[in-house]
C-alpha cells in the first residue's frame, strides 16, 4: 500500500513540476512535448503488452481510431471540450480493442504482430479512401475548449493542452506502475517467460492478455485525441505502418523495467526529429536507426533499465533472480 | 471476357516480380528466423544499381543491346555480394538469440538506415531505365496490346523458381539448407556449419531482392519511396503463404498479384486495401499462412 502512495505523490510531484516548467519553456518545445507524451502514452500501452509478451506491429489502429472520434466529434457533432474529446478518443478505441481482440486472442509472436499490421493496413487503405472523412488530406482542427475555459491566445491553447496532456500523463504512468507490480501485472512477466507453466498453475493467460490488450487500446486512444489535438489535424498516416513502427521503436528503446523512460524516449525521439528533420533532412533516419541498432545491442532491456541497474545498486543487498531467457526454439 | 483476361494477365505479371522479390524474404526467414523488414530497400537497391548500370552500358553504346539484360543480372549479383554478407556477418550476427520481434525491429532500423545511404549514393531524382523494357517488342493478346518484356518477367519468375526449387531439393547444399530450416541446433550438432549456411542463405535471398529490383527497374521510375510499398506487398505474400514456405510463396504471389489486378481494372481505390484483407481472411482461417508445416512446441 505504501508504494501505492509513494507513486502517486511521485506522480503529482511531476505533474506540478511539469505544469510550472510549461509556463517557463518558450512555446515550440511545448508543443513538441506535448506530441512526445502524446505519442509516450501510445507506447506506453505497447509496453504493457509487451511485457506480456506480445508486441503490436499495428497500434496506429488505435492511435488513429482515437483521433478520428475526437476529430469527428469536433466535426460532425460539435463538441471542443477536449477533456471530453480526450475521453470519447479512448473509449472509442477501446470499444474497437474490445470488438477486434478475440480475433487476436490465438496469436503470438510474429503472427500477432502481422495480423495487427494487416488490420492497421486495412483502416487505412478506409480512410485513405473515404472521402467524407477527408480521404487522405484528413480533416483540419479548431482549437478546443478546456472544461468551460476558452484560452484566449493560441499560446494558450497550447499551454493548456500541453497540462492536459501532462496530467493524462502522469495520471496513466502511475496506474500503470500500480498495474505492473499487481498480481496481474506480474503474471504478465510470467505469461511471457513461459505461458504453459502458467495455464498449470491456475491462471488464464488468455484473460491477463485481453486486459493487457484493452490497456494498450485505451492508452492508443487517448494518446491519438491528444495528438490530433495538438496537431490541429488528423489524416490517414495516423495508422500507417510506419506510425505503428515508431511506437514499436520507442517501446523497445525505453524497455519495461521503467514507466517514466517511456516518456523520456518519446521526448528524446520527438526533440531529434524536430532538430534533425529541418538540418539533415536526409541522413536522420538513418542516424535514428543506427541509434536503435545500438540500444538493442547494448542496452537490451531498454532506457528504462538503467534506471533500474542503479536503483538496485543502491538498494539493500536482496538478489532479485533475473528471468531467464527462454531457449529459442528453432 | 475482355476483362477477365486483362485481369488474368496484369495479375501474372505482376505476380512474376512479386514472387521473386517475395520468395527471398521467404527463405530468409526459413533459416535465420528474420522477418527482414529492409528487404524492400534491398530491392530498391537492386532496382538503383541495375537502372545505372542500364544507364552506363546504353549511353556508352558499349555491345549488343540484348547483353544489357546480363548487365543487369550482373548488377543484381553485384548487389547481393556486396551487402548480403556485410549485412549478416556485420549487424544480423550480433541479434541471432534474441526475440523474433526484436529482430523484426533490427531489420526495420537497417530499413532506415539503407534508405538514407541509398539517397545520399543515388539522390532523391528519379532514374529511368527504359531502354530493356522495349527491347523486346510488343505482343498482342486477346485483343489487348502487352509490352513484351512483362511476358519475359513471368518467364523469368518461372525460371527463379523452378531453379530454386530445383536448388533446395536435389543438391547437397539446398538439403543442408533445408536440414537448417527444420532444425537449427540439430543440423548444428550434426555437424552442419550453420553460419556458413547463414551467411549463404541470407546473400541469397539479397540477391533474390536485388534481381526483383534490377528486372522492374525498366516499368517503373526508380526514385526513393519504391522499397516501402515493396515490402508492404512481399510482406503480405510472404504472411499469407506460410512463413519460410516456397511453394506459399509462389502461391501466394498468384493470389496477391490477381487480387491487386481485379481491383485495380475494377475499384482502383481498393489497390493496398485487398491485399491487407486477403491476409487478413487467410490469418483468420489458417493462422499460419496456407503452407506452414506444423512445428512443435519445445517447452
Amino acid at each position: 500500500m505504501g508504494a501505492r502512495l509513494g507513486t502517486l505523490a511521485a506522480a503529482l510531484a511531476a505533474f506540478a513540476a511539469l505544469a510550472l516548467l510549461g509556463r517557463m519553456l518558450p512555446n515550440w518545445l511545448v508543443l513538441v512535448a506535448t506530441l512526445a507524451f502524446a505519442k509516450g502514452l501510445v507506447a506506453l500501452g505497447l509496453v504493457v503488452l509487451m511485457r506480456g509478451g506480445l508486441v503490436s506491429f499495428g497500434q496506429g489502429i488505435f492511435f488513429c481510431t482515437g483521433a478520428y472520434a475526437a476529430g469527428l466529434a469536433m466535426r460532425s457533432l460539435g463538441l471542443s471540450d477536449a477533456v471530453l474529446l480526450v475521453a470519447l478518443g479512448g473509449v472509442a478505441a477501446l470499444v474497437l480493442g474490445l470488438i477486434i481482440a478475440p480475433l487476436l486472442a490465438g496469436y503470438r509472436g510474429i503472427f500477432f504482430a502481422t495480423l495487427t499490421l494487416a488490420l492497421s493496413m486495412i483502416a487505412y487503405g478506409i480512410l485513405d479512401k473515404t472521402y467524407s472523412l477527408g480521404g487522405s488530406d484528413g480533416i483540419n482542427l479548431h482549437a478546443p475548449s478546456f472544461l468551460g475555459y476558452r484560452p484566449p491566445s493560441s499560446q494558450a491553447v497550447s499551454y493548456a493542452l500541453f497540462v492536459l496532456t501532462s496530467l493524462t500523463t502522469v495520471v496513466a504512468a502511475a496506474l500503470c506502475r500500480i498495474h505492473f507490480d499487481s498480481l496481474r501485472g506480474l503474471l504478465s512477466l510470467a505469461a511471457r517467460d513461459n505461458e504453459i507453466r502458467v495455464e498449470y498453475l491456475g491462471a488464464s493467460v488468455r484473460r491477463v492478455s485481453g486486459v493487457n490488450f484493452a490497456i494498450a487500446a485505451l492508452l492508443g486512444g487517448v494518446g491519438g485525441a491528444l495528438s490530433a489535438l495538438s496537431l490541429g489535424h488528423i489524416d490517414p498516416d495516423f495508422t500507417f505502418w510506419t506510425t505503428s513502427g515508431e511506437f514499436v521503436f520507442l517501446a523497445i528503446l525505453s524497455g519495461y523495467a521503467s514507466v517514466a523512460a517511456v516518456f523520456f524516449a518519446s521526448l528524446i525521439v520527438e526533440l531529434v526529429r524536430s532538430f534533425s528533420s529541418q538540418y539533415f533532412p536526409n541522413t536522420w533516419q538513418g542516424a535514428l536507426g543506427i541509434f536503435l541498432l545500438l540500444v538493442i545491442l547494448f542496452l537490451p532491456q531498454g532506457l528504462g533499465s538503467l534506471v533500474q541497474r542503479r536503483r538496485r545498486a543502491s538498494a539493500k543487498p536482496v538478489r532479485v533472480a533475473e528471468p531467464v531467457p527462454a531457449e529459442s526454439g528453432q | 471476357m475482355n476483362l477477365a483476361a486483362a485481369i488474368l494477365v496484369d495479375g501474372l505479371i505482376d505476380a512474376s516480380w512479386l514472387f521473386i522479390v517475395a520468395v527471398g524474404l521467404t527463405l530468409v526467414f526459413g533459416v535465420l528466423n528474420i522477418l527482414n523488414f529492409a528487404h524492400g530497400s534491398l530491392y530498391a537497391v537492386g532496382a538503383y544499381a541495375a537502372a545505372s548500370a542500364a544507364g552506363w552500358y546504353y549511353g556508352g553504346q558499349i555491345g549488343p543491346a540484348f547483353f544489357g539484360y546480363f548487365v543487369m543480372l550482373g548488377a543484381a549479383l553485384l548487389v547481393a555480394v556486396a551487402i548480403g554478407p556485410l549485412l549478416e556477418r556485420g549487424v544480423l550476427r550480433l541479434f541471432y538469440r534474441r526475440d523474433e520481434v526484436v529482430l523484426v525491429l533490427v531489420t526495420y532500423a537497417l530499413f532506415l538506415i539503407l534508405e538514407d545511404a541509398t539517397k545520399l549514393i543515388w539522390g532523391v531524382d528519379p532514374y529511368y531505365a527504359y531502354e530493356p523494357y522495349g527491347l523486346l517488342g510488343n505482343v498482342s493478346l486477346f485483343g489487348l496490346s502487352y509490352v513484351g518484356y512483362d511476358f519475359a518477367l513471368i518467364a523469368l519468375a518461372l525460371v527463379t523458381g523452378l531453379l530454386l526449387w530445383l536448388g533446395l531439393n536435389r543438391t547437397i547444399t539446398g538439403k543442408v539448407i533445408l536440414a537448417v530450416i527444420h532444425d537449427r541446433d540439430v543440423s548444428g550438432a550434426m555437424g552442419v556449419n550453420v553460419n556458413r549456411v547463414f551467411v549463404l542463405a541470407f546473400t541469397f535471398g539479397v540477391f533474390l531482392a536485388a534481381l526483383g529490383g534490377a528486372f522492374t527497374a525498366p516499368k517503373i521510375s526508380v526514385q526513393p519511396g519504391i522499397s516501402i510499398s515493396v515490402i508492404l506487398l512481399s510482406f503480405a505474400v510472404v504472411v499469407i503463404g506460410g512463413l519460410g514456405s516456397v511453394e506459399g510463396a509462389a502461391i501466394a504471389a498468384l493470389i496477391v498479384g490477381l487480387a491487386r489486378s481485379a481491383a485495380i481494372h475494377l475499384m482502383p481505390s481498393a489497390e493496398l486495401f485487398i491485399v491487407y484483407l486477403v491476409m487478413a481472411l487467410v490469418l483468420a482461417l489458417r493462422p499460419e499462412g496456407l503452407f506452414q508445416r506444423t512445428t512443435l512446441r519445445k517447452i
